[in-house]
């Protein structure tokens, strides 16, 4: 029963100092078991993966698909790279490079292996337009099932009655005419080709079929096109209750003009309700059906769900490229290879070693100003180090996030800036002792008021990472990134680390007393006042000085004014005298 | 035992010493003036250099190599031109791309003959063609764009923070007087303007700022404890801040370069890491320059927007009266006790 009175009767700066300290530890801990996690488990590494320059990568030549006599302009291939730029930084933070080559391809070098989600991600032109649907049928003609061929049946015999009007609306029959009725009875699913062979022109019918080719469809003209979108996202479908079906989706959102486009369909479609399929609607994407949804209510908002059978990754994929817009024109991959590193092993080699100099001059220096309490210094670059480190694995594990060589010097640029906030603390701790606080005093004021100063100078970094990060692309992302980790971990590390060892080490003798080699010594410090009344005679302070200082409010006054001040009191003495 | 840096700390601390950073401004202000013009005049003069990922450039592509390596390929370039920097990347198992600056017509061919014999294969598996930038127009414009809300969004973040929106504007313009003189100093040097440099100076624009909010807080905190009942006019407030952290800024400044300079001239210069010189020499003009930028002149700057206000002036003219008043009385006084 000892133990538990004796840890009440310490103060409490120790017991927020060792909670703070658990909580690091908690942190380091599990973010060496998360990692350690993905290394047995999920393809994680020790290492972080690095970026194309070190590394090396894969080269993938895209060319466009052009009919004969087709060509590309410069304009639609520089819209074409900033678009797959998008796209590729969307999927992570690797730093991929893109440019176009020879006025014809769009080369893209991305780090790693070319898989078939990247493959799908980059050269699919991703143009989406939404069609109500006419008539719809199973795919093989020659087998009818009679379940799915009924409502077709009725749709054809509208059809023979309004063969010549004019269409007043997308849903309206009288688009169906006998040549398209002949097409669409015709039509063979395997004939089409996902990449957009079937397209037709906006204000025209289209004949396509879905993605699984399973289903055949005579779509009307676009009511609303993929323009409009301003954002799309991926997520589960939810019931009304808000639960989850497991079932992925893409979300979109209209802008003004999708919103009022699609709201005006919506009533349409919902007002033909049961006349099956024309109360459906149809999502066609670069000419396939993805989905065909029916309408069973008047959507004004402008925020549809895509259902399909998507995975997570590629319902992504699509929100991805529907975000960002249609390419002006499809591409197919037409060569990859591996590509070696730019810059061999020898660069990063000086890299480090250059670094870890620098990190060395940086300690060296830090002792020199601040004796033992550099040690403060140094143990926190080495955890903001080693957080670091961990970090960066941990996300080149999960968001593909790829170390360049420009990287790694901006790394250890920002551990070296890291070092300020501890050295805006120790100075305001001086300043502090400078007033004649005792130590542990002066650490909790001056932890007080430098928190502050470090929480609004860091806050400005973090906004200028977000801010990046959310607008820029390409490699500007990448450095954003970077930014934010390392101001982050810069602000938990001080609180965490920083803070209570010096509330730790304020308790030891050592520090207290005021050792000369402690960097917190009053005396060198020039401090004048003990607290509790308690005068000592500064060192540093030249002798003439000593008397002028003895108040703690003049302390902080220049000489003039302390000179201005003592005559505007004989000053003001005198005046009283005379009154 | 005290270090002369601690003593300087004790003193710039009490006032004992003091350097007149506010007072001085007109001096401060003629010199970042001179940095300001040389640093817009040098790049117009001389232009900048920008890289390939920026402009663009040729593009060899050298097939069916037995030996696929780099240095012949650097080699071959520039025995036919010497300044191009040539990007060699092995593709594949048998193929060598290279890309340099955008060369002529003749000088193409010539590099083209020069792979063909480098690699010993026919001329006719070396093709060349023209790459776009990687770095294109919409990198930069994303890029400026991001820059732009940045800039907008700290002003306001720093006006709510400081209270009052004469700091922010103070420290936006010290950070454009640390870009400009950022980039002329890069452009004087005469490198190639790299990504890797732009990232540099991208860096330096959120540290400039940050270092500016560590010593206006101060400042903040200095006038905003003076207040009404202060000796000092608004002007010496500022001044006894910005001297009170100029220990901070000496050691920040050194702490922040060291590592900088140790990648610019143990990396780049005698270990031949050469893509780390463009990023290093950035950062490393840059902390130097957004360091001292805040201490020469947003500080003075601030001082200077405030000081017009009324009720600062009025305080201001106050204290200046009574200490007037008081040398007055002080010789006086001296008077009194020699006669």
């Amino acid at each position: 029963m000892a133990a538990p009175s004796k840890r009440s009767t310490r103060p409490t700066p120790v017991r927020k100092a060792w909670r703070s300290l658990t909580w690091l530890g908690v942190i380091i801990v599990a973010l060496f078991g998360i990692n350690a996690a993905g290394v047995m488990w999920a393809g994680g590494s020790w290492t972080p993966k690095l970026a194309l320059d070190l590394e090396g990568g894969t080269q993938i030549i895209l060319a466009p698909q052009l009919a004969d006599g087709e060509s590309v302009t410069q304009e639609q291939l520089d819209q074409a790279v900033s678009i797959i730029r998008q796209r590729v930084d969307a999927s992570g933070v690797s730093e991929a490079e893109i440019n176009t080559q020879g006025g014809q391809n769009v080369v893209v070098a991305i780090p790693g292996e070319l898989d078939d989600q990247t493959r799908a991600r980059i050269e699919s032109s991703a143009k989406l337009e939404l069609r109500p649907v006419l008539l719809a049928d199973v795919a093989t003609n020659q087998s009818i099932d009679p379940s799915a061929s009924a409502q077709p049946t009725d749709a054809a015999s509208d059809l023979a009655t309004t063969p010549t009007a004019v269409p007043t609306d997308g849903s309206d029959p009288s688009w169906i005419t006998p040549a398209l009725q002949d097409q669409f009875d015709t039509f063979d699913c395997a004939s089409i080709d996902s990449s957009g062979a079937n397209a037709a022109p906006a204000d025209e019918p289209l004949v396509t079929c879905d993605s699984g080719r399973t289903i055949k469809y005579l779509l009307g003209p676009v009511e609303v096109s993929g323009e409009n979108i301003t954002d799309a996202t991926n997520g589960m479908v939810t019931t009304q209750t808000g639960a989850s079906t497991g079932q992925w989706a893409v979300n979109i959102v209209f802008d003004d003009q999708g919103t009022k486009d699609f709201a005006t369909v919506s009533q349409r479609l919902f007002a033909l309700n049961g006349q099956t399929p024309r109360d459906q609607f149809a999502f066609v994407l670069d000419g396939a059906v993805l989905s065909a949804p029916q309408m069973n209510g008047v959507i004004t908002d402008g925020r549809p769900q895509i259902t399909g059978s998507f995975t997570q990754e590629s319902s992504k994929a699509l929100a991805d490229q529907l975000k960002f817009g249609a390419l002006p024109i499809s591409f197919t991959v037409q060569s990859s290879d591996t590509i070696s590193a730019t810059l061999g092993t020898s660069q990063l080699e000086a890299g480090l070693i250059a670094g870890l100099i620098g990190l060395i001059l940086v300690v060296i220096y830090t002792l020199f100003q601040y004796r033992a309490l550099g040690t403060v210094t140094i143990a926190s670059l080495v955890i903001v180090g080693v957080i670091t480190y961990l970090t960066i694995t941990i996300l080149s594990w999960r968001e593909g996030y790829r170390l360049s060589l420009a990287g790694i010097a901006g790394l250890i640029v920002a551990i070296g800036f890291t070092a300020d906030s501890f050295i805006v603390y120790f100075e305001r701790v001086r300043d502090e002792l400078r007033d004649g606080r005792p130590l542990v005093g002066a650490v909790e004021a001056g932890w007080k008021r430098a928190f502050r100063t470090i929480l609004a100078s860091k806050g400005v970094n973090l906004l200028a990472a977000v801010v990046l990060f959310v607008l820029a692309v390409g490699s500007v992302r990448g450095f954003a990134f970077t930014l934010g980790i390392t101001t982050v971990i810069d602000v938990i590390v001080v609180i965490l680390f920083t803070h209570p060892m010096l509330q730790l080490l304020a308790q030891t003798r050592f520090f207290s007393s005021g050792n000369p080699w402690s960097g917190l010594d009053p005396n060198a410090l020039g401090a004048v006042y003990r607290g509790r009344a308690e005068f000592r005679k500064p060192v540093a302070v030249p002798a003439t000085k000593v008397a002028s200082s003895a108040k703690e409010a003049q302390k902080r006054q220049t000489i003039a004014e302390r000179k201005a001040a003592q005559v505007d009191a004989t000053v003001g003495a005198s005046e009283g005298k005379e009154s | 035992m005290a270090n002369r840096l601690t003593t300087f700390g004790n003193d710039l601390y009490t006032g004992k010493r003091s350097f007149n950073f506010v007072g001085g401004r007109k001096k401060w202000y003629a010199v970042v003036a001179v940095l300001l013009i040389l640093s817009v005049l040098v790049p117009v003069v001389r232009g900048f250099n920008f890289g390939i990922e920026f402009r663009g450039g040729s593009q060899f592509h050298i097939a069916g190599v037995a030996d696929a390596t780099s240095q012949p390929a650097i080699d071959a370039v520039a025995s036919v031109a010497p300044d191009a920097v040539a990007k060699v990347t092995i593709v594949g198992n048998q193929g060598v791309r290279v890309q340099t600056d955008q060369l002529e017509k003749a000088e193409s061919e010539q590099v083209s003959a020069a792979l063909a014999e480098a690699y010993g294969v026919d001329p006719s598996e070396v093709t060349s063609s023209f790459i776009g930038a990687s770095w294109g127009a919409d990198v930069t414009r994303q890029a400026l764009f991001g820059l732009l809300a940045f800039l907008l969004l700290a002003a306001i973040v720093m006006a709510l923070y400081f209270r009052t929106w004469k700091m922010s504007l103070a420290a936006i313009l010290a950070l454009l007087a640390d870009l400009i003189v950022t980039t002329g100093v890069y452009a004087a040097v005469g490198w190639e303007i790299s990504p890797a440099a732009l990232i540099g100076i991208l860096t330096i624009l959120s540290y400039s700022l940050y270092d500016t909010v560590v010593v206006f807080d101060k400042i903040r905190e200095n006038t905003a404890a003076d207040g009404q009942e202060s000796r000092r006019t608004f002007a010496e407030s500022v001044n006894l801040a910005v001297n009170q952290t100029l220990v901070r800024s000496i050691n920040t400044s050194v702490v922040a370069a060291l590592p900088v300079a140790a990648i610019l001239f143990i990396g780049a210069g005698a270990l031949g890491a050469d893509t780390l010189r463009d990023i290093s020499l950035a950062l490393l003009v840059g902390i130097i320059v957004g360091t001292w930028s805040t201490v020469f002149l947003a500080a003075p700057l601030y001082s200077q927007l405030r000081e017009g206000e009324p009720a600062i002036r009025k305080h201001d003219q106050k204290v200046l009266k009574e200490r007037e008043r008081a040398s007055v009385s002080k010789a006086d006084a001296e008077e009194l006790t020699t006669a």
